[in-house]
């Protein structure tokens, strides 16, 4: 009994050790210049779609600029530098369909992690992923409550997703094998954790003004903040 | 076959004509088979098409009837022995001219009489100076839809520029082409405004299509490298449909396109609150 209590107090204290060793890099991302008009979709092409919405037009996620000027929808992750393998974590990401819309536009998931994909619409959507790495699929799911479940073999910025029954729906992917990667809130927030002392590649993507990247040094325990700022070519 | 027989085969033709035809009528008024109530100011085509379904719908019970009498009447008995016809020239230029003269009749009191004349005209001739305008594209299968912005003007389009992004290849260096508003394949809608004309620029990328709008009359083929024309003026309120007619593909059921008449005020703010093409490519 008291060799129990002595070995899970090593282990507890060695835990806390490592991540306290481990550092962070979070920060905002943000966009410089004229902002475009958000793009109004009318779902009228699917009466059941409009009927979800009560006929009124939802505004499309490719190019979401929050209240206080950042990016919202921009996946950062560590492209260069990680060492060592990481297995993927037991919960899988969800990809609901909702209102003929995709939850969440943007996310990160890891080769090997379960990607579950579900239908909570009572209508007829098909999840068209085009990967150029990995394996592409298709799928119909014609009715609520249907689930598929994926996973991606090999790292690849950014996987896109589709519906051929509703053009306007789209999402997007970043396959990684490593868990270091976020994506940006309604404050233009992101946060990277858990990352072991080193020098990193960050980048940042963005599905309308492409790319950007940083580099990083991070000490054990520290955290740094970093800033993206993306420009509208004109 | 024995002679009853045949007199039996006779009536059995005669019985299908009039079963046939009942049976059409009651599945056509059943299922309200008919053109859907008139929202444009195309009245002219309900009239030629009713006016020739009269008269075609009389021809044909006639020339059956005479048909299934003949079938009757002559039918073949034992007494009766085959013969050779033959080929009469005087009687085959008659039988070629009468139906001839008749199809003539027909094209000249809907050309001349019901106006069919006049409205080709009207359509392929000069279009009002003030008109709606609303460029649609076909691809397999699914409309883009663009409109031409505040400035009344379609920017440039090169095929080089088509992409993924850019599915209409539209040049943004263009000045006319900033304000553009386009609705990529299957997101748009047919915005139209109420007692004003309309006209549609049609264009296809890959194969025929053919936009047609049952509610308005009006189809037109939509051909690739040309650029077809028709226009018409909306007259009622309301929520419509735009199919595909031209046989296109295996998703040719799909190219389904909602189609909205209002008042020019709120078509006007609706342009307005749409996304204009500068902010889309760049």
């Amino acid at each position: 009994m008291k060799k129990t209590f002595f070995l899970t107090a090593i282990t507890l204290l060695m835990t806390l050790q490592v991540v306290a060793q481990n550092a962070t890099i979070k920060g905002v991302v943000k966009f410089k210049g004229e902002a475009p008009k958000p793009r109004l979709i009318s779902m009228k092409a699917d009466r059941q779609c409009d009927a979800i919405h009560g006929g009124k037009a939802v505004t499309a996620e490719d190019f979401v600029i929050n209240q206080n000027g950042t990016l919202k929808w921009v996946f950062v992750y560590v492209k260069e530098g990680v060492k060592g393998k990481y297995n993927p974590p037991e919960e899988p990401v969800v990809l609901d369909q909702q209102g003929c819309w995709y939850h969440p536009h943007v996310f990160g998931i890891m080769v090997g992690q379960k990607l579950e994909i579900r239908n909570s619409d009572p209508l007829l959507h098909n999840v068209h992923s085009t990967p150029k790495k990995n394996k592409p699929f298709n799928i119909g799911q014609p009715v609520k409550g249907m689930k598929n479940i994926f996973t991606f073999t090999t790292p690849e910025v950014m996987v896109p997703f589709k519906c051929d029954v509703h053009p306007w729906m789209s999402a997007y992917a970043g396959v990684l094998d490593h868990p270091f990667y976020g994506v940006t809130n309604d404050k233009g927030e992101f946060e990277i954790k858990n990352l072991p002392p080193g020098t990193y590649t960050i980048e940042a993507w963005h599905e309308k003004l492409g790319t950007q990247t940083q580099s990083v040094t991070v000490k054990a325990g520290e955290t740094k903040t970093i800033e993206f700022t993306f420009e509208r070519k004109r | 076959m024995s002679e009853k027989q045949s007199k039996f085969h006779g009536l059995l033709f005669l019985f299908f004509f009039i079963a046939g035809i009942i049976a059409s009528v009651w599945v056509v008024v059943r299922n309200g088979w008919w053109m859907p109530e008139l929202a444009s100011d195309r009245e002219t085509i309900d009239r030629i098409f009713i006016t020739i379904f009269i008269i075609a719908g009389i021809l044909f019970i006639l020339s059956e009837l005479t048909l299934s009498y003949f079938v009757l009447r002559y039918s073949g008995s034992p007494s009766r022995k085959a013969f050779y016809l033959p080929g009469s020239t005087k009687k085959e230029i008659l039988w070629s001219i009468l139906p001839g003269t008749l199809v003539v009749i027909i094209l000249e009191i809907s050309a001349e009489f019901l106006g069919g004349a006049s409205m080709w005209g009207r359509i392929h001739g000069e279009v009002p100076k003030d008109a709606f305008l609303v460029e649609i594209t076909g691809e397999q299968f699914a409309w883009s839809i663009r409109y031409p912005g505040s400035d009344g003007k379609f920017g440039r389009t090169d095929p080089k520029l088509i992409s993924y992004e850019n599915p209409l290849g539209i040049d943004i260096t263009d000045e006319n082409a900033k304000d553009d508003i386009v609705f990529p394949a299957g997101q748009g809608i047919l915005y139209l405004p109420l007692n004003h004309p309309v006209v549609f620029l049609i264009r296809s990328k890959d194969v025929i299509h053919s936009p047609y709008l049952p509610n308005f009359r009006v189809k037109q083929d939509a051909v690739p490298g040309m650029t077809t024309r028709t226009w018409f003026i909306p007259k009622k309120e309301g929520e419509f449909e735009l199919a595909c007619a031209e046989l296109c593909g295996l998703g040719h059921y799909r190219m389904k396109l909602p189609v909205v008449v209002k008042p020019m005020e709120e078509v006007q703010e609706w342009l307005s609150e749409q996304t204009p093409a500068v902010d889309l490519y760049y």
